[in-house]
């Protein structure tokens, strides 16, 4: 049960992408098409895993004061393996990919899992983890190119949707309709994974403890 | 029995309206909009309708959905409508003005708040989507009364910013030349911004620091100053479009810096930047500087000291 809960927090609750903000960067310059956010979800789900196993197994020979180096390390192994074969299997993707593939290293949701995860768990968890959060990173990186393909270029992983009279809205392939898609999906899964909030008072407040006088204050006595 | 009332300022109360104020800027648009359907034909009437009508339509159905008050009786959405219109070529596609309604009422104006909260303007910012995203469509310009002239021919036309052959200074007065449906006909559009002027709903400044500052620059780089300040939309978007409430500094020190802002970014655009037209973007970036320009414009309190102004 436990080991499904690791695995199924990262896809909605957690989202790496969509709830957490993290690797933005991937979200927003590789979307132009439906096809390579799926292709750039599962390499980085690839890594992901693959790291995450890695750093789990090492996490007791890794110095506490070089962990950070030593777990990029690693991540650029696994981030050179995907590139090299992804390179030499689908060259296609590979092209349209091209700088962000090598950048999958420096993406905060592969280091933040290290970090905050696999360096504290075992293997399984970890690759449940690793699993969970590289799907919930696919699924929004595809969701967000699927509606960027499908308004501004008029097709859906290459199939012709539109008909050939309505004109395609450019702007959703530019960066400009990027930011307006990501936003609005992340609003959406705020929407549907957050509840609202009720009563807003000054229990609840962040910086209740400096503020001593506010007017709101004296409300909810 | 009398009581004693005792009420919170304000005790003098302006008898100006929203309402009242969208009422005279449709009514300062109107001139420009005869002259557009004079010199465009009805479809140039038809495409503002559409997109008044459309404009209206999404803030009532947003209001309704997210369960606010209505707040299309202000008739600013009217506005905007015909605004929007007014920067589209009179031969665009209805579907797209309709896009451009939406974009302009539900993402630009009421996500963020409805009238009043929006932080660019809404025609503006819509003009620029579709630009941005029917290319062609936007910039294919049908010729001055081509509803009199047969075969296809003559249905397409550069605006002067890129046409090789000038009009006469008489046809940029008239506005019989391409354009976008409203931006042609500079005198309506003069007479729209005195009517504006003269009934006290916009202060002169921010028009004429942007059409001052345009003029001079073109005059700086030897350019014909006439054509500059006539051709494009810079009437339109001096007078309409920079003078919009909601998005433009309060003070008339800022309107003013808002005017030259706008009237540097818009030359450069034309000098410089790839496109021919500037005046939506500019207007655009000025907007999203406004907040700060009011700030540091901010009027000091009668009687302060400046050291209580740092504090």
């Amino acid at each position: 049960m436990s080991l499904f809960k690791e695995f199924s927090k990262g896809i909605l609750k957690e989202n790496p992408n969509l709830v957490m903000l993290l690797g933005m960067c991937p979200t927003l310059a590789v979307t132009t098409m439906a096809e390579n956010g799926l292709g750039m979800g599962l390499a980085t789900t690839f890594v992901l895993v693959c790291s995450n196993i890695a750093i789990a197994l090492l996490k007791k020979l890794i110095p506490a004061a070089v962990r950070l180096p030593s777990y990029i390390v690693i991540i650029a192994g696994f981030v050179t393996f995907v590139s090299l074969m992804l390179q030499a299997f689908i060259p296609s993707l590979y092209d349209s990919l091209g700088l962000f593939l090598s950048l999958i290293t420096v993406n905060c949701i592969i280091l933040g899992r290290a970090e905050m995860f696999a360096s504290k768990n075992k293997v399984l968890p970890s690759i449940m983890d690793g699993l969970g959060m590289g799907l919930g990173f696919t699924m929004s990186l595809l969701i967000v190119g699927s509606v960027r393909e499908i308004l501004g270029a008029g097709t859906w992983f290459g199939i012709q949707l539109m008909p050939d009279f309505i004109q395609p809205m450019t702007i959703f392939i530019l960066p400009a309709g990027g930011f307006f898609t990501l936003g609005i999906v992340i609003a959406v899964v705020g929407k549907l994974t957050k509840k609202p909030v009720k009563n807003i008072s000054c229990s609840s407040c962040p910086s209740r403890e400096m503020c001593a006088g506010c007017g709101a204050k004296k409300e909810d006595k | 029995m009398e009581k004693l009332f005792i009420e919170p300022s304000p005790h003098i109360k302006s008898t100006m309206s929203t309402q009242k104020v969208m009422l005279h800027v449709l009514i300062a648009l109107f001139p420009a909009l005869v002259a557009a359907t004079v010199i465009f034909g009805l479809r140039a009437l038809f495409l503002t309708v559409i997109c008044a009508t459309s404009c209206v339509i999404f803030e009532w159905l947003f209001r309704k959905i997210t369960k606010r008050e209505q707040t299309i009786s202000d008739l600013s959405a009217v506005v905007t409508g015909v605004l929007l219109a007014f920067n589209l070529p009179a031969n665009l596609p209805i579907y797209m003005a309709i896009i451009g309604s939406f974009v302009a009422i539900v993402v630009v104006k009421q996500m963020f708040g409805g009238i009043g909260q929006n932080f660019a303007n809404p025609a503006i910012t819509a003009r620029i989507v579709l630009m941005l995203s029917f290319t062609s469509s936007m910039t294919t310009w049908v010729k001055p009364f081509w509803y009199n002239i047969t075969g296809t021919d003559a249905v397409t036309g550069a605006t002067p910013l890129v046409a090789d052959e000038l009009p006469s200074v008489m046809d940029m007065l008239l506005g019989v030349r391409g354009g976008c449906l409203g931006e042609t006909c500079a005198i309506a559009l003069i007479i729209g911004g005195i009517y504006l002027v003269a009934m006290k709903i916009i202060t002169p400044v921010t028009p004429i620091a942007f059409v001052g500052t345009v003029a001079l620059f073109s005059f700086m780089g030897g350019q014909d100053v006439v054509y500059s300040v006539l051709s494009g939309g810079l009437l339109l978007g001096a007078i309409f479009m920079a003078t919009d409430y909601a998005t433009t500094p309060l003070t008339w020190k800022g309107k003013l810096i808002f005017g030259i802002g706008c009237g540097l970014i818009t030359c450069l655009i034309r000098n410089f930047g790839s496109m021919p037209e500037g005046v939506s973007y500019s207007i655009l970036l000025m907007n999203i500087l406004t907040p700060y320009i009011d700030k540091l414009t901010r009027p000091k309190p009668f009687g302060t000291k400046k050291e209580a102004d740092k504090a």
